[in-house]
């Protein structure tokens, strides 16, 4: 059950987390609770899996390249290939989607090459052909996103 | 430009900034940095755009965002970057990209829509299309079903803090 700071602290800290020594006591400041309180609904969000994590964005290839990878497989199959691409520390998403490319993923490496043996690697390993979508430009300003918790 | 240091500190905050009373002070002890520096560090990276945002990221599915679609467009490559600022401003529009054609995959324009559930996200998708009038252009909708994997973007330790001269340039469409 989601708090009134618990929607606070997941809708407005989605940018500009404080950068400052006690940032939660800032938080705490701002929000007229107390730092202990702020510690604690954190931990909350975190233990019930509604954070991933509190951090920094950083854009696409300012630090190693990644890339988007479809790929088509049989339904009977899709678990076990997707298992066998989820192995890899190099990949970050994976989703299946309602689609014949059924199968989308993310590779993260430390450059181009890295990341061509990696591919190279899942088609190897799963016989089926990857369809490389590398990011060629990004539009979007990433603000965090607005979460309408009212129903709650 | 990001430095060694740089890519030391994001290694580790990238992970996840714990919740402590002295958070900075506890990433620093795993660098090997002073407090004040992670939090100069950290607040330079931002101001130079190498730091997106930095806060809380939150968990659409499990806040009750079950559907997300990411539709892929194809528009001529003269109107791509327009289209995409146009896009991209919708609260709705949770990433907006442009990625390679192929034969068989004509698409340059992909957008990702979150939203409670499927209805939702296609009454979105109509609103987009009638308000940057888009109705011309083939599309495809994508939901997705099962997540087999989901981690934050974590560079990998190589990634972060290898200073080689390793600029791959087989394949240069791919280093994007």
């Amino acid at each position: 059950m989601l708090t009134p700071l618990h929607k606070q602290l997941l809708n407005d800290y989605q940018h500009d987390f404080p950068l400052s020594a006690r940032p939660y006591q800032d938080i705490a400041d701002a929000l007229d609770v107390t730092e202990a309180e702020v510690l604690s609904a954190f931990t909350e969000l975190n233990d019930n899996n509604f954070i991933s994590r509190i951090g920094p964005v950083i854009p696409p290839n300012h630090i190693g390249v990644s890339a988007l990878v479809a790929m088509s497989v049989p339904e009977q199959q899709l678990q076990a290939v997707a298992d066998i691409i989820s192995a890899y520390p190099e990949i970050n998403h994976n989703y299946e989607r309602e689609h014949r490319l059924n199968l989308w993923f993310v590779v993260i490496a430390s450059d181009a090459e890295h990341l061509h043996e990696v591919i190279a690697s899942i088609e190897r390993e799963t016989s089926y052909p990857a369809m490389l979508l590398p990011m060629l430009d990004d539009f979007f300003i990433d603000l965090g996103f607005k979460l309408d918790l009212n129903n709650d | 430009m990001i430095d060694t240091r740089d890519r030391q500190l994001l290694e580790h905050i990238q992970l996840g900034l714990p919740v402590c009373v002295r958070p900075y002070l506890e990433i620093g002890r795993h660098c090997d940095m002073p407090e004040d520096e992670v939090i100069e560090r950290l607040t330079r990276l931002k101001q130079q755009g190498l730091i997106k945002r930095m806060g809380v990221i939150v968990k659409h599915r499990q806040l009750g965002y079950r559907a997300n679609a990411m539709v892929v467009w194809n528009v001529p490559d003269d109107l791509v970057k327009q289209l995409g600022a146009l896009i991209s401003r919708f609260p709705f529009v949770t990433l907006c990209y442009q990625r390679p054609r192929y034969p068989e995959w004509p698409y340059n324009l992909y957008c990702m829509i979150h939203g409670k559930d499927k209805a939702t996200v296609l009454e979105q998708l109509d609103h987009l299309v009638d308000a940057c009038d888009l109705s011309a252009f083939d599309k495809e909708i994508l939901f997705s079903n099962r997540c087999f994997k989901q981690r934050g973007a974590v560079y990998q330790r190589a990634a972060l803090v290898d200073t080689r001269a390793t600029a791959a340039t087989q394949q240069p469409e791919a280093a994007t």
